[in-house]
């Protein structure tokens, strides 16, 4: 029940000679290590688990195949994660790689592998564009708008490729090529995945248009008043989202050697999930680059780890739903507590 | 005569700084205690220990001669003890009548006897309120009045007021203090915390001060003067609180504004403001001042007018705009306008002008940005244990010299204020009248909204007072007064000046 006294008060006073942290006990500062790392501590106890569950986890194999398993949902991460900086949401990223994926491999005998994938990802980068004029000029809510783009995404896709997978020919065999070959250990598409990561990194902490990003989802009004031209901000994190959704979409071309109309169905809710279990907050504001990738890997591991115990599919389902919510309790038990 | 409430050498510590050290205060029933003191005085720390927010490391509080321990707020509620905050917890999408019965509500709701017990309570406090409408709806005052009558509905004996009157206009204000007067009368013990100093002497019985932690002194109104709170407080008297400019010349007109409008709000305003020279804006909360400064920087969207700087036209169509044609504003509402308070001072205070700390190609310049902010913190002497700092974490007054780093740093020609010093500590505001100061003598046209009528009496070189969304004229310092500022606001005649001197649109 409701109590006029049960609301936190804040006001300006206490905070002034109030310190957050008070001189740090070894203890409290051990603590303040966990909380910062809460979400790299959760994988390497699931790493863990995972070897005790199933002696095939550790191999070199095993790995490289989850390292394959995660780069589309990953690639969709770093664009998720701008978006949900700026407060917003992205749900047509999984339409938008089904879309890619089609485009780029019917117009592989056209335009050559290169216009090809140009193509691809254009076709991402416009979805981005009007999600987030849409968003921004006309404070339309996130939620909404993807969701309508989630379902043009996928019928355009449906409808360009009238519902069947297209084979990539010949003249797209570095694609396909791409997608089976390794860099030394590494899949060539993890490769890939981890400089992008990389490149969301720098952005975000090293770029003004990153700041920008991030300040945005905290205090929009604030920014705004400062003079920050802020609709062009929020539709470059949509925009960019669109293009790395492509992006994943095509590098799903490169795998399974054909673009599917129905590839990544639902994949913008586990894209949402990965970015959750790397603390951000989808109120904006909040969340890390590295964390993020975090998310992403322990999304992969939990799947793995069900596939090697042949837990069944849809049980799987039911597992992952519940671990994503353990996850996020005990990150949130670490924050508060801090 | 007991009190109703007592603390007895009470202390808290948060970490290893001490809010309270050996408080003793009482209240006793049927009279208005008001607390003052500076923020960070411990005034928050004290009333959410009376109301079971937080407890005491040391010592005790008595209710009625006995000892007592509120775990909660709920237990103190229970105990007849209710604080009521100045940002209202109230349900907007309900209504009135179950906003006050909120936390005794029946299973099932039976409206008609709700409404007629809510109107019966806000009845008694003299307000006629549907208590079927939705509390959106109302006004900063009638909210004011369903928390109050919601208190109420609970037997309250005790009632904490912290900054009532911090979002109502002066009329609201006044019936405010008539309810708070009605209370008292009917028994009921009252604590009313307030930067409103006035009001205070309007209201209370005892006057409590505060100054880092501990009392200072418990006065009768009588004894005291404006002045000697006020140095009670903060150790200075209040003429030194408007630090005088010395040598600033006023140059030529930098910002011109013609006939700007905007439909509801502000109807045709003109004015003018040179180079060096500090011009208020007076008037009642609702005359149009934010929204006139807000139209000005290209917040709002304008229907009419122009806007020109050095003579050149501007006429912002967005804050972006307003910037880059050198103007800055330092919103009313520091919390969700002028700060991004979980960042840290340094991303603030570079905000502003972010092509100054980045590269053409958009890279961060961060060493240069860290040297840029290290010296806006020295030259604003902003508190802080570092640049890296939330500004969450800081006090309401460095929190506003933040948000000025902001515009020191874009160095613009024209700076608004809007009320620069809202619910920041007396030391705090005398530091920005400084930096407000500093601005002017930078060659800056100053222009500032303020509802603290002694604030632009003492900052400005002269007020343009606002009524009903037009300028209705303005006031040479010969004629700066509260009451002319109202009455001209009001569309009333002012009183002539002593000596002979202009005004624009009244000769005696």
């Amino acid at each position: 029940m409701h109590n006029i006294l049960d609301t936190p008060v804040t006001t300006d006073d206490a905070p002034a000679n109030v310190p957050q942290h008070n001189a740090a006990s070894a203890g409290s500062r051990a603590w303040r290590l966990i909380v910062r790392f809460n979400t790299v501590l959760i994988l390497i106890v699931l790493l863990v688990a995972a070897s005790y569950v199933s002696p095939d986890f550790m191999t070199s194999a095993n790995m490289a195949n989850v390292a394959r398993q995660v780069v589309t949902v990953g690639i969709m991460s770093m664009g998720m994660l701008l978006v949900v900086l700026t407060g917003g949401i992205d749900l047509s990223v999984g339409s938008v790689a089904a879309l890619a994926s089609v485009v780029t491999a019917m117009l592989i005998p056209e335009y050559g592998l290169p216009g090809a994938i140009a193509c691809g990802l254009f076709a991402g980068v416009l979805c981005g564009l009007v999600s987030g004029s849409l968003v921004a000029h006309y404070q339309l809510s996130p939620f909404v708008v993807t969701l309508a783009m989630m379902t043009v995404a996928r019928g355009a896709a449906l409808i360009i490729s009238k519902g069947a997978p297209t084979m990539v020919d010949d003249s797209g065999q570095a694609l396909l090529d791409f997608g089976r070959d390794s860099w030394w250990i590494m899949p060539e598409p993890t490769v890939l995945m981890l400089a992008v990561f990389a490149l969301g990194a720098v952005f975000l902490a090293y770029t003004r248009a990153g700041r920008i990003v991030r300040a945005i989802g905290s205090n929009e009004e604030a920014v705004r008043l400062s003079g920050v031209p802020v609709r062009r901000h929020l539709i470059l994190a949509y925009l960019v989202s669109g293009l790395l959704a492509a992006g994943a979409g095509i590098i799903s071309v490169g795998r399974a050697g054909v673009g599917s109309p129905t590839v990544s169905t639902g994949d913008e809710l586990t894209v949402i999930a990965a970015v959750v279990i790397g603390g951000a907050s989808l109120a904006g504001g909040r969340g890390t680059v590295l964390n993020t990738l975090v998310g992403v890997i322990t999304l992969g591991v939990i799947g793995n780890i069900m596939n090697l115990a042949s837990v069944p599919g849809y049980h799987q389902q039911v597992v992952m739903g519940v671990i994503i919510i353990i996850a996020i309790l005990a990150q949130r038990g670490t924050r508060a507590r801090a | 005569m007991t009190a109703f409430l007592s603390l007895q050498g009470v202390s808290k510590h948060f970490g290893g700084v001490y809010a309270l050290r050996g408080v003793d205060f009482d209240v006793r029933a049927g009279e208005v205690h008001a607390l003052v003191g500076e923020n960070g005085a411990g005034k928050s720390t004290m009333m959410k220990i009376i109301a079971g927010n937080h407890q005491p490391d040391a010592g005790q509080l008595r209710q009625d001669g006995a000892p007592v321990r509120f775990r909660s707020p709920r237990e103190a509620l229970a105990q007849g003890v209710a604080l009521i905050h100045q940002e209202t917890a109230l349900v907007p999408e309900l209504s009135v009548a179950e906003n006050v019965l909120l936390s005794q509500l029946p299973g099932i709701l039976r409206r008609r006897a709700m409404q007629a017990r809510a109107a019966d309570l806000i009845r008694s406090l003299g307000f006629d309120i549907d208590p079927a409408a939705r509390v959106a709806t109302l006004s900063a005052a009638q909210r004011q009045v369903v928390e109050i009558a919601k208190a109420l509905s609970l037997n309250v004996r005790l009632l904490v007021l912290d900054e009532p009157t911090a979002a109502l206009a002066p009329s609201d204000a006044a019936r405010l203090l008539t309810i708070v007067r009605g209370l008292r009368d009917r028994g009921v013990a009252v604590v009313y915390i307030s930067h409103r100093l006035d009001e205070v002497f309007q209201i209370a019985d005892r006057i409590t001060v505060l100054k880092d932690g501990a009392v200072v002194d418990t006065l009768p109104p009588s004894a005291l003067t404006m002045d000697s709170l006020i140095r009670l407080m903060v150790g200075r008297p209040l003429a030194a609180l408007f630090p005088r400019r010395e040598g600033v010349a006023i140059g030529p007109v930098i910002l011109e504004v013609e006939n700007l409008g905007r439909r509801g709000a502000v109807a045709g305003a003109s004015l003018q403001v040179r180079s060096g020279e500090v011009v208020g804006l007076g008037g009642l909360i609702g005359s149009g001042r934010s929204e006139l400064l807000r139209l000005i920087f290209g917040a709002d969207r304008r229907d009419t007018g122009k806007v020109l700087v050095d003579g050149v036209d501007v006429t912002p169509r967005n804050p972006a705009a307003a910037v880059r044609a050198k103007i800055g504003l330092v919103p009313e509402d520091r919390k969700h306008q002028g700060a991004v308070l979980s960042m840290p001072i340094r991303i603030n205070a570079t905000m502003a002008r972010l092509p100054d700390v980045s590269t053409w190609y958009g890279a961060l310049r961060l060493a240069h940005e860290k040297r840029t902010v290290a010296s806006l913190i020295a030259q604003l002497r902003i508190k802080a244990r570092d640049m890296q700092v939330d500004v969450s974490t800081l006090s309401g007054g460095n929190q506003q010299k933040v948000v000025l780093a902001k515009w020191f740093h874009a160095e613009g020609k024209v700076i608004l204020l809007d009320e620069p010093t809202r619910g920041v500590d007396v030391g705090a505001k005398v530091e920005i009248y400084q930096l407000i100061n500093t601005l002017a003598a930078r060659g800056m046209a100053v222009l500032v909204v303020s509802s603290d009528h002694n604030e632009l009496i003492g900052l400005c070189d002269r007020i343009l007072v606002m009524g009903a969304g037009r300028i209705r004229g303005e006031l040479a310092p010969d004629r700066f007064s509260e009451e002319n500022i109202v009455s001209m606001s009001l569309g009333m005649a002012i009183k002539a000046p002593q000596a002979d001197a202009f005004t624009e649109n009244h000769h005696a």
